[in-house]
């Protein structure tokens, strides 16, 4: 295998930063959905040059992470291991590449890295690692690792009287996994209102619908049972994950965004389709989705 | 690498293994399979459209799905439990040793792409620990197949045996190893080489580099004999007695970590029985890094070259 960085012309990734809100509702969506375009082209030629990866769940999760990195969290590049800045875990570890090149557009990773995404020896290993990557909070990879580890980071804050905040993206199958609900309890229990998991809700998992392996539903009524508040958004409407992010917490509540996702979004022949869980795009495949992903 | 013109066919040792897993089911309705989101990965498609109600998925959740197949064992079934070996044996691991061993049920665990398999994904997905947790689990019988004749043996024998039952299946590529008419059992090494200087104990995946490596051996004057021993437990002492009686020293080689796996079990033997010199080929007491499965077994010189270097190192000479 060559060591040679492979780049797919015309998915280069510029440091578009992170925009604060004096800018103006408009400016930061706008921001965001440019950053989210620019992070899809980049991810599916990450994938395509390893050979390896998670396109389905990266695709569904981007606008989410984008929102996050490139407006909502107290975060930069200079202070990355101050106490006081707000953390996200990314607990669907197999999206990691879509986190790599969210950090890059936010400026917190060299985009030269994403090059090395899972070559040996790489720093960004095909599942995150904290050790490796400054700005990656938990490593993460098997599922129902995450939120468990969230629900510590916020109780440290509250511990410190701390308004720092915490989130903390799932996946819907990873759900299934006992972890999550002992962590929703425990959250519960502590009144951590400064923690918002956000459910990637695209309703695949690996290798069939969530609902014809072990079913969630009703989500937002067993979230609410286990004692958090409950949000329901459409997770590829950047405006309105925007104002669910922004919008000041429930007093001694955590919060549970569901996010109504579509898996492999917004690619035609990928949408809503379970092989693309892991399916590596072939060269045709990269040149029609980016032909998808031209415009603005 | 080997020498020989031809190159050997490979085999993904998932496909003899659904294959037998089917012929099982087919030939008793006991048989039924758990899974954890893992169908594909498992190569159980077939399985599952020709008894897709003795397949049970329960989704992303090892720790349920080890525990309702000690229940369906209760319940009168044979379960086989299939995912990959890395959550199978880190999540579920307090499933495997009260559920499953303690309870003493007649449950067969099987570990999907162990080892290095999934080299790119990182140290979560690399299932390098799962040989040194399970060998200290009592009841436990630990079987790591070398290629497809013994995986589908090792899971016949495994239907028939009354107890709990582990079995790594790896999808990377291996040629086959074992003689024609060869029989699994449980506690028996095969000598697949003989040899008086040195004894190479070697298992799974790991088993056709040892034979490249004792080949190359001969060129350097060096006879080695080569032990394929399918059980880490129960491991078979005698033919490791005999080897350290009948060679000068002993390596072992493991797709795993050298810390409390193959080899462990091997030094601890040698040490009551015969002490010899012995050195362990695998991966040392680290976290690996990312890379291909090819890329980090030459990394960590789990390579006929790597064998080579330490029978030479542990013979001096
Ligand atoms: C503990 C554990 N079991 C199994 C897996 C294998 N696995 C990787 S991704 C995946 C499906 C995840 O589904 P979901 O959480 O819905 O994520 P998405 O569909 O958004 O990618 C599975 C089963 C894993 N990573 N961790």
């Amino acid at each position: 295998m060559s060591a040679a960085p492979i780049t797919t012309p015309g998915t280069a990734l510029p440091v578009l930063g992170r925009i604060g809100a004096e800018a103006g509702r408009e400016a930061v969506v706008a921001h965001i959905r440019e950053g989210a375009r620019l992070i899809r082209r980049r991810d599916i030629a990450m994938i395509h040059s390893a050979g390896l990866g998670h396109v389905g769940g990266e695709f569904s999760v981007i606008d989410i992470l984008a929102t996050l990195y490139l407006h909502v969290l107290e975060i930069s590049a200079g202070r990355l291991d101050d106490p006081e800045r707000d953390r996200l875990i990314l607990s669907k570890g197999h999206a990691a590449g879509a986190l790599y090149a969210t950090l890059a557009a936010a400026g917190l990773l060299d985009p030269a890295a994403l090059d090395t995404f899972m070559r040996p020896l790489s720093k960004l290993n095909g599942h995150p690692d904290r050790t490796k990557v400054p700005g990656v909070e938990a490593n993460t990879g098997p599922l129902g690792h995450g939120l468990p580890v969230a629900v510590g980071t916020a109780l440290a804050g509250k511990l410190d009287g701390s308004r720092r905040r915490t989130f903390v993206v799932l996946g819907d199958g990873e759900l299934q996994e006992g972890s999550n609900w002992e962590a929703l309890m425990t959250a519960a229990h502590h009144r951590l209102e400064h923690l918002t998991a956000v459910v990637d809700r695209n309703r695949l998992q690996q290798g069939a619908r969530v609902a014809e392996t072990n079913d969630l539903d009703p989500l937002a009524d067993k979230a609410r049972a286990f004692g958090w508040h409950v949000v329901e958004v459409d997770g590829h409407d950047h405006g309105a994950l925007l104002d669910t992010f922004t919008r000041p917490p429930v007093p001694g509540t955590p919060t549970f965004v569901i996010a109504h996702t579509v898996k492999g979004h917004p690619i035609s022949f990928m949408s809503d389709e379970v092989a693309w869980h892991h399916k590596v795009p072939n060269t045709d495949e990269v040149a029609a989705a980016l032909a998808e992903l031209e415009t603005p | 690498m080997t020498t020989s013109t031809t190159q050997p066919v490979l085999h993904d040792c998932r496909d003899a293994y659904a294959a037998t897993l089917i012929e099982l089911a087919q030939a008793d309705p006991r048989v039924v399979v758990v899974v954890n989101d893992s169908v594909g990965s498992s190569k159980l498609g077939e399985f599952k459209r020709r008894f897709p109600d003795r397949l049970i998925n329960v989704g992303i959740a090892e720790q349920d799905m080890v525990g309702v197949a000690a229940g369906l064992a209760n319940g009168g079934k044979i379960p086989f439990v299939s995912a990959a070996s890395c959550f199978l044996t880190a999540r579920a691991m307090e499933q495997i040793k009260v559920d499953a061993a303690y309870s003493n049920h007649n449950i067969t665990l099987c570990g999907m792409s162990p080892g290095m398999a999934y080299g790119e994904l990182g140290p979560t997905h690399h299932s390098i620990e799962d040989l040194a947790w399970l060998r200290v689990i009592p009841n436990l019988t630990v079987v790591v197949p070398s290629d497809p004749a013994e995986t589908a043996q090792a899971i016949r024998w495994a239907a028939d045996h009354s107890g709990p039952v582990f079995v790594r299946v790896s999808r990377m590529g291996v040629p086959d190893v074992n003689p024609a008419g060869y029989r699994f059992a449980p506690g028996r090494a095969t000598t697949l080489r003989d040899g008086d200087d040195v004894t190479i104990v070697a298992n799974g995946t790991v088993v056709a580099p040892a034979l490249d490596a004792a080949h190359e051996l001969s060129h350097l004057g060096i006879t080695a004999r080569v032990l394929s021993m399918p059980t880490v437990k129960p491991l078979d002492v005698e033919a490791v007695v005999a080897a350290a009686r009948e060679t000068a020293a002993i390596v072992t080689v493991e797709e795993a970590l050298t810390t409390g796996g193959l080899g462990g079990a091997v030094a601890e033997t040698v040490v009551q029985h015969h002490p010899v010199p012995v050195r362990f080929v695998g991966v040392p007491d680290v976290f690996a890094p990312t890379g291909s499965a090819r890329w980090l077994l030459e990394h960590f010189h789990i390579s006929a070259a790597g064998i080579v270097e330490a029978a030479r190192l542990a013979l001096g000479r």
